[in-house]
């Protein structure tokens, strides 16, 4: 069997090869963009990890900033894309067929994040500290230790998901229900997890009141629920655009409308934080003032602030209303500003005022430095890059264009017979 | 103060070989380098009475005599004591801001051995104890310092605590403590780090 | 409180057989085998697994000598190949510095528990303390790293850190109206920053005093998001001090040099504390604001602070229980 198997994979990987060196002008235009950016971003690693953090705008009061605050909204991206699986399992047929690229976008978007931490920590080459048996992890103490529990495994469900379904529609055979169909049951609450224990992170931390709030973790969901879905939407349309995959409109509406009722709640979770910090007045009031109104003169947050709360009303309005939601013009302008909004929201919206003033009242100013800049826009590229590879193999299987050898003499039933199975 | 002229021509005359000196008690405060104490325990030979607690005499550093100036009785000596309160023409760099409507030198010094000092009850001590005279009146200070709460701590936690006299920070004559320049600020976290390569 | 790690395992059989001993950098097969299946049972919250997991790696070994022989490893590995370790370090930076540097190990004393206090009535802020510590602790000059931070406060604002300005620089202290609360690591009782690392990288020490491996953190920077008091700072260039500035008197988790890459703090002056000694800020303090010493001795100073001062601790809302009193002598 070994054998087999090794020369089946033969087959697969060297299809996988020759598909993904086939392409248009646009998409090589497109890999040639996002090479430039990778390479760009790890020249401007290769100075940070040689010079120091020093190189970012992050200073002792303001210890974390852009890399994390990236990190906090892939968590989001990767969490929210799977949560459309209940529809999937549910046999709700519109989504289903948009489940497997769901995972495929959340293991990229994890990808992306253990990515962004590697580049926020000082001695990148003490990663194996964190690894047993080599390493020491202290868990269950440390949230972080959780947070990188959670998320390789949560890397790894989606991961053997997505590669069994494509390997096995590969070879024209159904994917093994006794193994796909628990994992990704699992896959939901572990979605759940990962962004809980996300805002666990910073909401057990009583240091920063900003963070220190209940409020954190189910406002996480709330926001990762509308960014999610906005990526996939965008995906969705550029799919059908593209290739001969067929998705349904009503597949779009039904996330647009779901994504309407989760900006709702997230816009109210925001609401009944902002009544408290402000209606009470405590001496905690301080982060949100500054996130939203300033302190003396420092008021370099508040037009973040103010675009991210427009933003997201904009893409509510948008969303909420069917008319809006079935023009398409109106739809990707709505997934554009929830996207928008929630990433101000939740990736320097949410760290800085958490750090700003730092625990002894200094108010240090922080925005991103170009090094910074650089290696994030290296990072997205990387995710969006291996996201392209993958969406380019995936798409010819599920659609039944790209096949192994035996599959074609038993007579090649549909890919998509063989996905929906 | 009322100023006797005659008594200060003979007291001028009479301290010229101590000219310049000046008791610089405490000048510049907190500088001393304290000398860390043997375990002082030897009971206080200066006992007042047995009824009292016997108080350890505690090791300390030589009182902050400015050069010169001790023993007093150099020149002290071949000058009878005038115990009249009054404005001195010696000592004049002493500018008496401890409590100077209500006390003068003699309250602390001792007319009749200048190279003491004595409390109010009469009893001589030496410099070396200057702190028993200080704590008649700052008692809860003396108490904080003898439990080496008030003053500078040098030497070692668990072993013998180094010990200053009031006069090492406190000038006599003017206690209250002088304000200093303070060290450079830290520098203000920047976006561009000076000392990145 | 006083121990919230399970000591258990890797002592001898894990460091001293196979493990660490590995530090000359050959290769323990068989030996090392043997430490990692020996410890394939628990190892969740105990630090010293890892070290002799570490260990059991000849592969990584080379690299991992320093670590391996880590903080746990310090107490509980045989003396011989722990004097062997710091000796390797000493030389090392000897000949980095050009100068005699002796590493201390020295552990907690028994019947030891350090606390520290404050005099706000007394402190002037002139900032003695703060390069003291600096000189002591081998701070790096540039960047510039402080472990004390002192900060001016309104009198009409009381403590309340929103006020605090730490820049003040006039000509002469104290200025009129203000007050000066200077604070470093509150050496928690139950430390908010140690609980989040996510290696265990640092902890608190059994005589109270928390402590950081620099060699084994990984530079996340949890811990200082962690700290209420702001006491944890990050090497965030290649630290420098000038071999001539350099205090050769260290400890294994106190003053050696640190890299880029790395969180320090303040730890009591392990290196001073643990000899006896008071720390560098208690001994320059010119008004004799600091005040130091052990809570199990009925005597100390600082028994007599807490019985008979009006003492405050910062942020006492976030039950971190700090070591660090604040108080009033008048």
């Amino acid at each position: 069997m070994p054998l087999k198997s090794i020369r089946l994979f033969g087959g697969f990987a060297r299809g996988s090869l020759q598909l993904i060196s086939e392409g248009n002008r646009a998409y090589w235009m497109w890999l040639a963009f996002l090479g430039m950016l990778i390479i760009s971003g790890a020249l401007a690693y290769a100075a940070q990890v040689t010079t120091g953090l020093g190189l970012t705008a992050m200073r002792d009061p303001v210890s974390w900033g852009f890399y994390i605050g990236n990190f906090t909204f892939l968590v989001g991206v990767a969490a929210a894309v799977v949560l459309v699986i209940p529809a999937y399992v549910y046999d709700w047929k519109p989504i289903r067929e948009v489940v497997l690229y769901g995972e495929l976008l959340a293991i990229c978007s994890i990808i992306m994040c253990l990515m962004f931490v590697t580049v926020d920590i000082g001695r990148p080459d003490r990663f194996w500290h964190l690894m047993p048996p080599f390493g020491h992890l202290n868990f269950p103490s440390s949230v972080l230790a959780w947070d990188v529990v959670v998320l390789n495994l949560y890397f790894l469900v989606n991961f053997v998901v997505a590669t069994h379904i494509l390997y096995r529609a590969f070879h024209g055979k159904p994917y093994i229900k006794k193994l796909v169909v628990p994992l990704v049951l699992l896959s939901v609450p572990m979605a759940v997890g990962i962004h809980t224990v996300t805002a666990f992170l910073y909401n057990g931390l009583a240091a920063r009141p900003y963070w220190n709030s209940s409020i954190l973790a189910p406002q996480f969901l709330a926001s990762a629920f509308c960014s999610g879905p906005a990526i996939l939407l965008v995906m969705l349309q550029l799919l059908r655009k593209f290739t001969r995959f067929e998705i349904k409109d009503e597949a779009i509406w039904k996330v647009a409308e779901l994504m309407a009722y989760a900006m709702f709640l997230n816009l109210f979770l925001h609401g009944a934080e902002a009544f408290k910090e402000f209606y009470s007045n405590t001496q905690h009031t301080l982060y949100t003032r500054y996130w939203y109104l300033g302190l003396g003169e420092h008021k370099t947050l508040v037009p973040y602030a103010w675009s991210a709360v427009a933003l997201n009303i904009l893409g509510f309005a948008l969303f909420i209303s069917p008319r809006t939601r079935r023009n398409w013009t109106t739809l990707n302008i709505g997934c554009l500003a929830t996207y928008a909004g929630v990433y101000i929201e939740k990736g320097m919206g949410l760290i800085i005022p958490g750090l700003t003033p730092d625990t002894l009242g200094e108010i240090y100013v922080y925005y991103p430095t170009a090094t910074e800049l650089r290696v994030a826009a290296g990072i997205f590229a990387t995710g969006f890059l291996l996201f392209t590879l993958m969406l380019k193999v995936a798409v010819p299987i599920s659609l039944g264009e790209f096949h192994g050898k035996e599959r074609a003499e038993e007579g090649a039933p549909s890919g998509a017979a063989a996905l929906a199975h | 103060m009322r100023i006797e002229r005659g008594r200060i021509r003979l007291a001028v005359i009479a301290a010229v070989a101590v000219s310049g000196a000046a008791m610089l008690l405490g000048r510049g405060a907190g500088e001393p380098e304290p000398q860390t104490a043997a375990a002082a325990k030897a009971p206080a030979a200066t006992a007042q009475s047995q009824a009292k607690p016997v108080e350890e005499k505690l090791e300390v550093p030589p009182p902050p005599f400015s050069d010169g100036i001790y023993p007093c009785s150099t020149c002290h000596a071949a000058v009878p004591p005038n115990r009249t309160r009054r404005e001195l023409a010696m000592h004049t760099e002493i500018d008496l801001k401890h409590d100077e409507t209500h006390r003068w030198c003699l309250d602390c010094h001792d007319a009749d051995n200048r190279d003491v000092l004595h409390l109010a009850s009469g009893e001589k001590v030496e410099f070396t104890e200057s702190y028993r005279l200080c704590g008649q009146c700052h008692g809860e200070k003396y108490r904080d310092w003898r439990a080496g709460v008030h003053g500078r701590r040098t030497g070692n936690w668990n072993g013998t605590k180094g010990y200053l006299l009031c006069a090492h920070c406190h000038n006599p004559h003017q206690p209250r403590f002088h304000s200093l320049a303070p060290k450079p600020a830290p520098e203000r976290p920047s976006r561009v780090l000076s000392g990145g390569k | 409180m006083l121990n919230q790690r399970p000591e258990a395992g890797c002592g001898s059989e894990g460091c001293g057989s196979g493990g660490c001993g590995t530090q000359s950098g050959g290769s323990h097969g068989t030996g090392n085998q043997g430490c990692g299946s020996a410890g394939q049972g628990d190892y969740l919250g105990d630090p010293s697994r890892r070290l002799f997991n570490i260990a059991a790696v000849g592969a990584v070994a080379s690299m991992a000598l320093n670590t391996a022989c880590g903080p746990k490893r310090l107490y509980e590995a045989p003396k011989d190949k722990l004097r062997a370790l710091i000796a390797e370090e000493e030389k090392k930076y000897t000949a980095e510095y050009g100068k005699t540097v002796k590493v201390s190990d020295a552990g907690p004393m028994p019947g030891v528990q350090f606390a520290y206090a404050l005099d706000i009535s007394r402190c002037i802020g002139c900032r003695r303390c703060v390069y003291a510590c600096v000189d002591e602790n081998n701070q790096s000059r540039d960047p510039q790293i402080h472990w004390i931070k002192v900060n001016q406060m309104d009198k009409d604002k009381g403590v309340d850190f929103s006020h605090a300005d730490p820049y003040y620089n006039p000509e002469q202290v104290p200025q009129e109206g203000h007050f000066y609360v200077p604070v470093a690591c509150q050496q928690c009782e139950d430390p908010p920053c140690v609980k989040v690392c996510p290696t265990g990288a640092t902890w608190k020490e059994k005589d109270g005093i928390v402590v950081i491996d620099y060699d084994w953190c990984i530079g996340c920077r949890y811990c200082m998001a962690a700290c209420p008091y702001g006491a944890r700072h990050f090497n965030w260039a290649e630290p420098k001090i000038a071999p001539s500035e350099l205090n050769p008197n260290m400890h294994y988790l106190g003053n050696r040099p640190r890299t880029k890459g790395v969180v320090e703090k303040c730890t009591f002056c392990i290196q001073r504390s643990r000899e006896g000694r008071y720390p560098a800020c208690v001994e320059v303090c010119p008004v004799g604001a600091r005040k130091f010493g052990n809570l199990l001795d009925a005597s100390s100073e600082i028994r007599y602070i807490i019985e008979h001062k009006r003492i405050l601790v910062l942020k006492e809302e976030l039950n971190t229980v700090p070591r660090f009193f604040y108080f009033y002598a008048t």
